[in-house]
C-alpha cells in the first residue's frame, strides 16, 4: 500500500536475463529486482532493450538466458495469456488498442482472464453467465471512470483522442487485476496537461496496491514518480537506485548525451 | 443486453414488427406457390441454407477474422454424413435427429483439423491454406469410390432419404385444413426454425464472453494474447463453431435435395457464402442474412426475367440469359463493394446499438 519502498518483498526479480536478435544483443545479462508497492523505472536511450525486456517479461519472446520470478514463481516458458493471468498486465509503446470495439468492450475483453463463461454458458445465457456478464460490464464502467474516459465508453477505441486511447490501454490492463503493471512510454506524445492527468493517474494506482514498471522517456515524469529507476543502454545495466542518484551517475549522463560531453551542458 | 434490431426505440412497436414478420414468413410458402409455383419455395429453402453457411462462416471470419476460403467443405462433409447414414447406399436408414449432430460433430471434427495446423497463419496465407483444404475434402469425395466404395465418386449418392418423423415425412404432400402443405414447405417451416437456433445462438455468442475474445483477437491477436485471452483454443473453437453449423446444413442439403454429388461442393460456392459473409458486412449478423438473401435471390430473379424482358425489347433473345445474368451479378458486386465497402449493414448499426445502451452504474473499482 505504501508508497515507500522499505523492506517491501520483491514481487518480480530478474536473474541475468539475456536476449539475442540474430548479431544484436538486445539483453545481455540484466539483473534486478521489483518490490512489491513501489513504481520501478526503466529508463535508457532508444535501441536500449526496453521494449525488448517488456516482451521477454511478457513471453512474446523466449529469454535465451537467465529468467524472471514473479512472486517467486518462474515465468520460465510461459505463454503470454498465461503471463497475463499470472498477474502481470502491459501496454505497448505503439498503442494496441481493439480499435474497432467500444471503449467499454475494450475493458470487457480484459475481464477475459478472470470469467469463466464457456461457450456453452454462453448459447444458453444461464443465471450465472448472466450474473457475470452483469459483473464484467459493471467493472468495465468503472475502470474507465477510474482512467477518465466513461464519457467515451461507447465510442469506438479509434475514435477516441489520442490521451484518451492511452488511458484507455491502461483501463484495459488494469481489467486483468493484475499486480504488476507494466508500461511501455505511456506519456509519448502527450501534452503537459494530459502527462499530468497521467502522473496523478499513475500515483494514484500505486496508492491502490498496484505495482508499476514504467518504460519513460519523459524524464520529468520518471524523476518525480518513480521510486527506483534502472538504466539500460546497449541492452546493460549500467545504473539502478533511486532517481535523485542515478540521474547524477556519469554513465548515465555519458549513455544520455555521449561520453565527452561535460555535466554543465544542459538538456535543450 | 438489447439485440440489434429487436431494439427500435419501442418495446411495443418491435413486439408488433417481430409478429408482423412472423406471420409473413409462416404465410410466405403458400403465396409463393400460389403466385409463382413449388420452384420458388425450392428457391427460398436453398437460400436459407446458404444463410445458415453464412452465419456459420460469419464465426469464422467476421467475429474471429480468420479468412476461410474452404468452408463449404464443412458444408460436404454433413451432407455425406447424412447421405451415407440415410440412403439405400449403405442400406443405413437412420433418423435425421441422431444423423444431424453426428454430422455437425464430424463438421466439427474437421473444422479442428483444419484449424490445427494453421493457428500461426493470418489473412492470405490462411485464405490459400483454407482453399486448399476444400479443395481436398472435395477430391476426395470424388475419389473414394476405389477400392472400397464410400462415397460413389463424381456419380455422386441417390436416394437419399428425406426427413422423418414417425410417420410424418417431409417429402409427402399433407393436406391439413385445405392448405396443401407439400414437401418444399415443411423444410421451410423446418429450416425456418433451424435458422432461428442458429440466429438466436450467433446473437448471444456475439455479445458474451466468447464473442469478445474472438473480436478481440480479430482486431488484434498480440494484444489480445497480452491481456489473456488463450488465442489457440479461441481460433480452433471458431473453426469448431463454424464448421459444425456448416455441417447441419450439409445434412438437410442432403435431405431436401435427395441426390449429392461432389459437384455441389466446388470453389465457387466458398466464394459465394464469403461474398454474402462481405457484402452484408462482416461481423454484422443481420448484414450477413441480407447478404445471403440478396446473392440468392437475385441471380434467380434475373434467371426468369432477363429472357422475357429481351423479349420484350427486342422480340428476340439477344444473348443468353445465363451469360447476362452473371454479368449482371458481377457487376451488382463490383458496384457494392466500390460503393459501400464495408458491406450493407456495417458496424453502424451496432454502433447505435451501443449508444442508446444505457451504462450501468457505477461503483468505485476494488
Amino acid at each position: 500500500m505504501s508508497a515507500a519502498p522499505g523492506p517491501a518483498r520483491a514481487l518480480l526479480v530478474a536473474r541475468g536475463v539475456s536476449k539475442r536478435f540474430g548479431g544484436v544483443q538486445a539483453l545481455s545479462d540484466v539483473s534486478f529486482d521489483i518490490r512489491e508497492g513501489e513504481i520501478y523505472g526503466l529508463i535508457g536511450p532508444n535501441g536500449a532493450g526496453k521494449t525488448t525486456l517488456f516482451n521477454v517479461l511478457t513471453g512474446i519472446y523466449p529469454a535465451d538466458g537467465g529468467e524472471f520470478v514473479f512472486d517467486g514463481q518462474s515465468l520460465g516458458a510461459v505463454k503470454p495469456h498465461e503471463v497475463a493471468a499470472r498477474g502481470i498486465a502491459r501496454t505497448f509503446q505503439n498503442i494496441r488498442l481493439f480499435a474497432n470495439l467500444s471503449a467499454l468492450e475494450n475493458v470487457m475483453v480484459g475481464r477475459h482472464v478472470r470469467t469463466k463463461a464457456t461457450v456453452f454458458g454462453a448459447i444458453l445465457r444461464n443465471a450465472r453467465t448472466r450474473e457475470e456478464e452483469r459483473a464484467i460490464e459493471k467493472r468495465g464502467y468503472a475502470l474507465l471512470e477510474y482512467v477518465g474516459v466513461h464519457r467515451r465508453a461507447n465510442d469506438l477505441a479509434k475514435h477516441l483522442a489520442y490521451g484518451d486511447q492511452r488511458r484507455l490501454e491502461i483501463a484495459r490492463a488494469l481489467a486483468t487485476d493484475p499486480r504488476l503493471l507494466a508500461l511501455d512510454e505511456p506519456a509519448a506524445g502527450m501534452n503537459a496537461t494530459e502527462t499530468g492527468a497521467l502522473r496523478a493517474l499513475l500515483e494514484r494506482i500505486r496508492g491502490d496496491g498496484t505495482t508499476i514498471l514504467l518504460i519513460e522517456h519523459d524524464m520529468k515524469l520518471v524523476m518525480s514518480l518513480c521510486n527506483r529507476v534502472l538504466v539500460l543502454d546497449y541492452g546493460r545495466k549500467i545504473a539502478e537506485g533511486p532517481a535523485a542518484v542515478v540521474q547524477k551517475d556519469e554513465k548515465v549522463i555519458a549513455a544520455y548525451l555521449g561520453a565527452d560531453v561535460t555535466l554543465d551542458v544542459k538538456r535543450a | 443486453m438489447p439485440h440489434v434490431l429487436l431494439d427500435l426505440k419501442h418495446p411495443a412497436i418491435a413486439k408488433a414488427g417481430v409478429i408482423l414478420v412472423a406471420i409473413a414468413l409462416a404465410c410466405l410458402p403458400f403465396a409463393l406457390t400460389s403466385n409463382f409455383g413449388t420452384a420458388w419455395v425450392r428457391i427460398t429453402n436453398l437460400a436459407i441454407l446458404y444463410i445458415l453457411l453464412s452465419l456459420g462462416l460469419n464465426i469464422v471470419v467476421g467475429f474471429a477474422g480468420l479468412l476461410d476460403l474452404g468452408y463449404i467443405a464443412f458444408y460436404a462433409v454433413g451432407a455425406y454424413v447424412y447421405a451415407l447414414l440415410a440412403s439405400a447406399h449403405f442400406d443405413l436408414h437412420l433418423p435425421f435427429w441422431v444423423i444431424l449432430p453426428i454430422g455437425a460433430l464430424v463438421a466439427c471434427v474437421f473444422g479442428v483439423l483444419l484449424g490445427t495446423p494453421t493457428l500461426k497463419l493470418r489473412g492470405d496465407y490462411l485464405a490459400i491454406v483454407t482453399l486448399g483444404f476444400g479443395e481436398i475434402i472435395r477430391i476426395f469425395l470424388n475419389n473414394l469410390s476405389r477400392p472400397v466404395n464410400i462415397t460413389n465418386g463424381a456419380m455422386g449418392i441417390t436416394g437419399i432419404d428425406p426427413f422423418r418423423f414417425g410417420t410424418f415425412s417431409f417429402a409427402r404432400t399433407d393436406t391439413v385444413a385445405g392448405l396443401a402443405f407439400t414437401g418444399p414447405i415443411k423444410y421451410y417451416y423446418l429450416l425456418l426454425v433451424v435458422l432461428l437456433v442458429v440466429i438466436v445462438i450467433n446473437l448471444r455468442l456475439q455479445d458474451s464472453r466468447i464473442g469478445r475474445a474472438w473480436e478481440a483477437i480479430r482486431e488484434d491477436e498480440v494484444a489480445a494474447r497480452a491481456m489473456g485471452i488463450n488465442t489457440r483454443n479461441m481460433k480452433l473453437l471458431a473453426f469448431a463453431m463454424g464448421a459444425s453449423f456448416g455441417g447441419v446444413a450439409g445434412g438437410m442439403f442432403s435431405a431436401i435435395q435427395g441426390f449429392i454429388s461432389p459437384e455441389s461442393f466446388v470453389l465457387v460456392e466458398s466464394v459465394n457464402v464469403l461474398a454474402m459473409v462481405v457484402l452484408g458486412g462482416m461481423g454484422n449478423i443481420f448484414g450477413v442474412i441480407l447478404g445471403a438473401l440478396l446473392l440468392s435471390f437475385v441471380p434467380e430473379v434475373l434467371r426468369y426475367t432477363v429472357g422475357p424482358a429481351q423479349m420484350a425489347m427486342f422480340g428476340r433473345t439477344i444473348i443468353d440469359p445465363e451469360v447476362i445474368r452473371m454479368l449482371l451479378f458481377g457487376i451488382t458486386l463490383v458496384g457494392m463493394m466500390l460503393f459501400r465497402p464495408a458491406g450493407i449493414l456495417p458496424s453502424a448499426l451496432r454502433k447505435r446499438e451501443l449508444e442508446t445502451a444505457a451504462p450501468p452504474t457505477a461503483t468505485a473499482p476494488t
